[in-house]
């Protein structure tokens, strides 16, 4: 990920509950590294969504849909183990 | 590098409004409705400004669920308030209140229903029957999602009326001629890194709070005061800073809010020997006291050795008793936040709380009309010309020392739209654009210009961890002279340092290095107005208490505070006890 690609990704993950901020700080900081441009591509998938639906996936209150490829379902993991 | 040249691009507009929450749309919507050429700049997308956390509800006086009226409203607000709310502002928030809530829902607001038909009202801290006899049900939510909903049924609405929208811009100085007018702000595109000057008739600040001056707080991170950082900058004072609200639930070490609406339905705290202690505290409100009241007597518990944990230093919210059912239906979301936050599941465990920065209750001072007002030639409210406040970064004062729960949604429905009529108004009268003064772009220039060329400077980050360490040290609920003064040195050794910040990333798209310095420029105006303001305030009233002075303090501080960023100058001026039309509400003691 070159700078610009990851401020763009930090500034994306500012967001509107705190909740989801600490979440993604967390995350940031263990995983932004290693982010290959497909996982990449998945968490700014996940990011489009609203602040309210996208906790509910966080915390584990609601799933993703069924069907999409498996990196999204991998970044979930890991954003929820943050 | 950024644009520091003296071309800087000019656009020009009718209005111009800061920001894209509850406040900034609402009032947008006025603006673009009435046919004005109105610019919203939000520096995130406005669905995912801070409005979108508000879970508790809209106050109103609906009388849907049995008798209310304004004037029960309205003295719930001024007691709540301990008698510093200015009672014009708070009278015309509460009677205009049921209009906007229900002009709301026509704009297809999906509020909670009763059988009937009406909007469903929840208990709410604070909002009583017959002037503080028992709690009533005033709060108008959409199950947990009201700001979110709110959001989106007033965005759609100007996406509809044409309301340019300029998203992931921030807005960095405030333009004012030498007159004093405001003609606009200067801003800075995060895609391009480009500064633009927004070149308006009258300009509109809606930027929210700045919960992120403490290092303990319920704020999103984009809560960084950057409406009051420019209008302290442009000469203008901040007012009653030294309020902040500490919400009583705050998850213990992350500062997650867990919603009032918990105590709404029946949960209650306990201390360490698992006493229902806020029954001492506040007898006939209990748990659903004002939050002042309720996060003071936390700060005692703990204090006086009550405190539950490990380290004793939080109480407990209880809720098992209401059943897995009651909490998953009406409480939807609180398990997850206890989960994820405080693991512990609250059907069979009590949450650990804190008591935790959440809302300012002071700002940019405006009359109710949402016009900026400063002492000037003798007049303490006098208008500044094309400048507006509204939301929580305006201080009207509908709060004075303390808000009522679900006061805030109410207060930016009500000045948003209200400080947009005044725009109409203001237009009206006074047609065409005034000149831009030559230094229009100067400040944020040489702010830009400065950043960039710092060499041997600190790291931003650091300096701002330092500046919330310190106000979280010095200026908690309960304040002490002796931390107090030290915490003005402090701040203002901190606030020297953050004029000598150094970026190392100084590229030019989406750098959001440089962004966050900028919004360190503005907290750290926030944190000094507060310590300073704090400093000097010898009472406790609503929202903390001093250790020299627990008792509230009518003859000498029944006054709003002013803060002047040149010199860190107070001035005062009068609380206004007189309402438009109803009797005073005359201050008194404070019982729950
Ligand atoms: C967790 C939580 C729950 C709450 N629940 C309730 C509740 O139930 N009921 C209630 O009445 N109140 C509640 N409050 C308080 C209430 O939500 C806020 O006070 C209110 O939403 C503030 O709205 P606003 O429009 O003033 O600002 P925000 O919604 O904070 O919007 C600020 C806007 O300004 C923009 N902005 C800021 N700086 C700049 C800049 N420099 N340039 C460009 N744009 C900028 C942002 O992008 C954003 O669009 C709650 C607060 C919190 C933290």
């Amino acid at each position: 990920m070159d700078v610009v690609e990851f401020n763009r990704l930090r500034w994306n993950c500012r967001r509107g509950l705190l909740e989801n901020d600490l979440v993604l700080e967390k995350f940031l900081e263990r995983h932004a590294e290693s982010l290959d441009d497909v996982h990449l591509a998945a968490l700014n998938k996940l990011l489009e969504l609203d602040d309210n639906s996208l906790w509910a996936l966080l915390s584990g209150r609601t799933e993703y849909p069924e069907g999409s490829g498996s990196e999204i379902y991998e970044i979930l993991a890991l954003l929820r183990a943050c | 590098m950024a644009n520091v040249g003296r071309n800087t691009p000019v656009r020009k507009f009718d209005a111009v409004v800061v920001g894209a929450g509850g406040a900034g749309l609402r009032a947008a919507l006025q603006l673009s409705e009435a046919g004005l050429k109105c610019a919203v700049l939000s520096k995130v997308f406005p669905t995912r400004s801070h409005t979108v956390a508000a879970q508790g509800g809209v106050g109103a006086s609906l009388g849907n669920m049995g008798e209310d009226n304004w004037n029960w409203h309205m003295y719930d607000t001024v007691k709540g308030s301990d008698w510093l709310g200015d009672q014009d502002a708070i009278e015309f928030m509460v009677r205009t209140a049921p209009e906007v809530v229900i002009e709301l829902e026509h704009f297809g607001m999906p509020f909670d229903r009763n059988e009937d038909g009406t909007i469903y009202q929840r208990p709410f801290g604070g909002h009583s029957m017959n002037f503080g006899e028992k709690p009533v049900q005033r709060s108008c939510c959409a199950a947990d999602r009201t700001g979110h909903a709110m959001l989106h049924a007033l965005y759609q609405r100007n996406v509809r009326a044409n309301t340019q929208f300029f998203v992931e811009w921030m807005a960095l100085d405030l333009i004012r001629d030498p007159s004093g007018q405001v003609l606009g702000v200067t801003a800075l595109e995060m895609e391009t890194g480009e500064v633009m000057v927004f070149h308006a008739r009258a300009t509109l600040f809606a930027t929210g709070g700045a919960g992120r001056i403490y290092t303990s707080t319920t704020n999103a991170f984009i809560n960084t005061g950057d409406g009051l950082g420019m209008a302290a900058r442009a000469g203008i004072p901040l007012e009653d800073m030294e309020f902040w609200q500490f919400h009583p639930t705050g998850v213990a070490g992350a500062g997650v809010l867990i919603t009032e609406g918990v105590r709404g339905e029946g949960g209650y705290l306990l201390n360490k020997n698992g006493e229902r202690f806020m029954e001492r505290y506040a007898p006939n409100l209990k748990d659903l006291a004002s939050r002042d009241v309720v996060s003071r007597a936390m700060a005692t518990e703990i204090k006086e050795g009550r405190g539950a944990g490990k380290e004793g230093d939080c109480v407990l919210l209880k809720l098992d008793h209401l059943g897995a059912e009651v909490i998953d239906k009406r409480l939807p979301g609180i398990r997850e936040i206890a989960k994820k936050f405080a693991n512990v599941d609250p059907v069979k465990d009590p949450i650990p709380v804190v008591p935790t920065v959440h809302y300012q209750m002071g700002g940019i001072p405006t009359n109710y009309h949402g016009e900026v007002v400063v002492p000037k030639n003798g007049n303490a409210n006098s208008v500044v010309p094309g400048f507006y406040a509204a939301g929580e970064c305006g201080c009207a004062s509908v709060h004075g020392a303390n808000r009522l729960g679900t006061n805030s949604l109410t207060d930016l429905l009500v000045f948003g739209k209200a400080s947009g009529d005044s725009i109409i108004r203001f237009l009206k009268e006074n047609p065409g654009l005034k000149d831009l003064p030559k230094d229009a772009g100067d400040r944020s220039l040489s702010r830009l210009a400065r950043l960039e060329s710092q060499t041997n400077g600190e790291s931003y980050a650091e300096v701002a961890k330092d500046m919330r360490r310190t106000m979280q040290m010095h200026c908690g609920v309960f304040r002490f002279p002796d931390t107090l003064a030290e915490g003005v040195k402090k701040i203002r050794e901190i606030s020297d340092r953050v004029t000598r910040t150094e970026i190392k990333d100084k590229s030019k798209v989406f750098n959001t290095a440089r962004i966050e310095a900028l919004e360190l420029d503005n907290l750290i105006e926030v944190a000094r107005a507060t310590m300073v303001s704090a400093d000097a305030r010898t009472e406790s009233r609503g929202a903390h208490d001093r250790s020299d002075h627990h008792e509230r303090d009518d003859v000498n501080w029944l006054k709003h505070t002013l803060w002047y960023k040149e010199g860190d100058r107070l001035d005062y001026k009068p609380v206004n006890l007189k309402p438009l039309t109803a009797e005073s509400i005359e201050p008194k003691v404070r019982t729950y």
